[in-house]
């Protein structure tokens, strides 16, 4: 997902001259022996090198930010290479091209690809290396390679007896051709793929001494921080550059298009510096705006023209002659990343390189913006990524942070640490994308849906992330996904429901709130929206929700079989009790397919909501680190919840009011629900794991509570006062 | 000039008086552990010992704690049975805030050697995980009760 960048991709590449281990082509991907061999030891690709001591560095692309894709990855690697994993070292790797991951052709730790983009190219990387290993044991011994055997870092000749370890072949190895099509392994031989494995990044972490971007230190640096509008739009009117200078501890304050940045010896300072500018604002560009005009401007969007995203068949016509028709309105709210790191970014900015530490999801992209600050071509950036406390797609959309503290370096001349508070974190975020959706459906009398009619008032994902991939006409079918099929690549949307008649039709909002990816992207949104029409139908029709989507998933096995095995595993069917509640959702998304079951209970006299207990089951195709996998669709549900339980962005005076998390409120400990994930036994195409888990957690239990009260949740988050509120409405 | 006892080590840093502890320990004593999360006292990332309590660094100016012991991520010994339960059940996802979440359950266990559900929810509805893991947050506390008993301490 590139920023539109005014530096093309092809003289990036140009620049940056550098060597390839796994190459993209217009086919996929070819395996390169890394050119410029570091003396004295075999590095078969950029991706693992091994030395002479029998260590194996393993050098990773994407970003790691808790979803274990180093720890996953590495097993990849080692499982083909036949290595011990005690010999396994896994960092970090740069900006590089030679990083790029198929599925984006971008170095970027985005829509849960990196275990899905390159479980393939790594595989064979490590198989090439077994080969090469094996062919120079065979040379040394002078016998046939078919009497060698690779065996947890070392080849072994059974009738002689005899071993030599990977660090002892290694540099003869070095000196060998890349085998252009190396024999995988049967899965019956893997030895680390599809067990679960202990995360490598966990005891540096439960240490303490993992190094976030808030953590990073360079000699002489100074801590930044900038005072941003309170509105949207708004420019300065006056603030008291002499007060903040006077702060103790303040050193240079500079005003930038992006804010006024106030540069100190400790954050404090800055902080306090910033509080002593007393900046004055004008009302900005929006000012009335609020969190009531905000839903009316979504809710009026549905009576706008649109653009056309989706027409098969006579919608129109269908519904005209359906038995049944049915109609419903759902809201979703901006919600925040939040992540628990806030947007930070130190950087120094020199005559001839500019180096840059940063949590980030997007090394390539934060190059491109450095370089443009800057004003040093691309090879003099440096991009140094250190663990990520949480990205969930803020740290993969666009680096204002690294704008800013490359910004701040230049001007002061130093290097300088850009952190921002948490209320300038809740403020100032590119949040999930606000939707308001109408459906209209027609059913026949056997209660099959003949007619799907779909209209999307939404925020454009695309407007902030890249303008350019909003089609001819005008569709951004990111904000689409989990509805239609997005017909650009990347394709990552596998929408489970045809209708004979489908009709779909766009509104993009012109509100400058900004929006970008947030776990899953719109999955999630129109998830909540598509699963809870699919489960009304069902009820319109008095069919089990169930037994009403089988049917339609005859030509999708693998949505059908998640669906079936979470029935099974959630007992569902069962009789509940009085308050109580059971619904249902799934949702394919990043070539996964997840069900999930919720299990709530209803306080009908004040509205509360408490989800007891959710079952999940998953196909993502061979599931690498099954431990992690499990850990994922854990998290996904808890955010899931979190999000449509609590979560939304309140706006006053055009701009943002919600400011932390006293008034921002995550889901906590108490409301956290009994979770039981299966994963179903797959061979099919790997899928994505860090998102998947996400959508069908709200549409699940909005579901229950319809069953426990019998009232339809159309507007997230399910508070109290939702709640309620439903109740009341479905009473009248 | 403010004097700090921490680790078991003493520092003496030339700071502002109202300047929180939390950015003390971070940016002056370089113990980077202890994390920014809220700066209100209400995630918990901050979270240290002082004196045996689990207090929030970032709502706490670092004068207030002269004269105390503060341990941080950092002092809690590796073997402790709370660092190893997070190792065995591989408790983290992307760890930021789990130094403060570890402090505030070593704290929470040295009150009570096993506390039960409700007492644990309370602790734990003081912290913010926003990776989700809580399902894991809970398997660790009982396995750190399990191994603390085990080796009778």
């Amino acid at each position: 997902m590139t920023m539109n960048p005014t530096l093309s991709r092809r003289s990036f590449m140009k620049m940056a001259g550098l060597t390839i281990g796994v190459s993209l082509t217009p086919f996929g991907y070819s395996l390169v022996n890394a050119s410029g061999q570091k003396e004295g030891s075999f590095k078969p690709s950029v991706w693992f090198e091994i030395a002479p001591n029998n260590k194996i560095t393993m050098t990773m692309g994407p970003s790691e930010m808790g979803q274990g894709t180093h720890t996953a990855l590495g097993m990849v690697i080692a499982d083909e290479l036949e290595a011990d994993w005690k010999q396994v070292r896994i960092h970090q790797g740069p900006a590089s091209a030679a990083f790029k991951n198929p599925v984006f052709d971008d170095q970027i730790t985005v829509g849960s690809a990196s275990v899905r983009g390159f479980y393939e190219p790594l595989r064979k990387a490590g198989a090439a290396g077994r080969v090469m290993l094996v062919k120079a044991a065979a040379q040394t011994w002078k016998v046939p390679e078919e009497e060698c055997t690779p065996s947890k870092g070392a080849v072994i000749h059974k009738k002689t007896n005899r071993k030599l370890t990977y660090g002892q072949l290694c540099l003869k190895a070095a000196k060998l051709d890349l085998p252009k099509d190396p024999p995988l392994k049967k899965e019956e031989e893997f030895r680390y793929i599809g067990k679960p494995m202990a995360r490598v990044d966990i005891p540096e972490k439960v240490a303490g001494k993992a190094i976030y971007g808030l953590d990073v230190k360079v000699q002489d640096m100074l801590y930044g921080t900038i005072a941003r509008p309170p509105a949207y739009g708004a420019k300065p009117v006056s603030f008291d550059q002499k007060a903040a200078e006077g702060v103790r501890g303040v050193q240079k304050v500079v005003p930038t298009p992006q804010g006024i940045i106030v540069c100190a010896e400790s954050l404090d300072a800055a902080w306090k510096g910033r509080d002593a500018l007393k900046a004055q604002w004008d009302k900005g560009s929006h000012p009335d705006m609020n969190n009531d005009s905000i839903e009316k401007h979504f809710i009026e969007g549905l009576d706008k023209p649109g653009v056309v995203a989706k027409n098969v068949g006579d919608a129109k016509k269908a519904l005209s002659e359906a038995s049944k028709k049915i109609e419903a309105t759902y809201f979703v709210p901006f919600v925040a990343h939040a992540t628990m790191e806030p947007m930070n970014c130190t950087a120094h900015v020199q005559k001839d390189r500019c180096d840059v530490w940063v949590s980030t999801q997007a090394q390539i992209l934060s190059q491109i913006f450095a370089s443009q600050i800057s004003g040093l071509p691309m090879d003099k950036i440096h991009i140094h990524t250190t663990f990520l406390g949480c990205g969930l797609g803020r740290r993969g959309s666009f680096p204002d942070f690294v704008v800013e503290a490359v910004g701040a370096s230049k001007a002061v001349g130093k290097p300088v640490k850009v952190v921002w508070s948490r209320e300038e974190d809740i403020k100032y975020d590119f949040y999930r994308a606000a939707t308001c959706q109408r459906i209209q459906a027609g059913l026949d009398s056997q209660g099959n849906v003949i007619g799907w009619s779909h209209k999307v008032a939404c925020s454009s994902i695309l407007k902030f992330l890249n303008p350019e991939w909003i089609t001819k006409e005008g569709v951004d079918f990111f904000s689409l996904w989990g509805i239609v099929d997005a017909p650009i690549p990347p394709v990552y949307s596998h929408t489970a429901y045809e209708f004979p008649n489908f009709y779909v039709e766009q509104y993009l909002s012109d509100l400058p709130i900004p929006v970008c990816p947030w776990r899953s992207v719109q999955n999630a949104p129109n998830a909540f929206v598509m699963e809870c029409f699919m489960d009304e139908l069902a009820y319109a029709v008095g069919k089990d929700p169930v037994a009403f989507r089988l049917p339609l998933f005859k030509n999708n096995m693998r949505a059908r079989r998640v669906l079936e095995t979470v029935a099974e595993k959630a007992g569902w069917g069962k009789a509940m009790s009085k308050g109580k509640g059971r619904g249902i959702a799934q949702h394919s998304c990043f070539g996964s397919y997840v069900a999930q079951v919720a299990d709530v209970s209803v306080n009908a006299g004040n509205g509360t909501v408490k989800v007891e207990r959710i079952v999940a089951a998953v196909d993502c195709g061979p599931a690498v680190n099954p431990d992690t996998v499990k850990a994922q669709i854990e998290g996904g549900i808890i955010e899931g919840l979190s999000a449509s339980l609590k979560e939304e962005i309140n706006f006053s005076n055009g701009g943002v009011q919600s400011a932390n998390f006293n008034d921002y409120h995550i889901i906590r400990m108490s409301e956290i629900p009994e979770i039981e994930v299966h994963i179903v036994k797959s061979n099919e195409a790997i899928g994505g794991i860090g998102e998947v888990g996400v959508p069908p957690a709200a549409p699940a239990v909005a579901n229950a509570v319809f069953n426990a009260t019998g009232a339809r949740i159309r507007r997230l988050p399910l508070t109290p006062q939702t709640v309620l509120a439903a109740i009341k409405s479905n009473k009248t | 000039m403010i004097s700090l006892n921490v680790n078991g080590k003493n520092y003496r840093v030339n700071v502002s008086d109202d300047m929180p502890l939390l950015w003390v320990i971070r940016d002056y004593l370089k113990l980077t552990g202890t994390k920014y999360g809220c700066g209100i006292g209400e995630c918990g990332a901050c979270t240290v010992h002082i004196d045996g309590k689990a207090e929030r660094s970032c709502s706490i100016p670092a004068k207030q704690a002269q004269g105390k012991k503060i341990i941080t991520i950092e002092g809690l010994p590796e073997n402790h049975p709370v660092k190893r339960a997070w190792i065995q059940e591989q408790v983290v996802q992307c760890g930021y805030c789990q130094p403060g979440i570890m402090m505030q359950v070593a704290s929470l266990l040295s009150e009570s050697r096993n506390p039960n559900p409700e007492k644990i929810i309370s602790a734990m509805d003081d912290v913010i995980c926003r990776c989700g893991t809580h399902p894991r947050i809970k398997k660790g506390i009982r396995k750190a009760v399990q191994l603390m008993r085990k080796e009778g301490k």
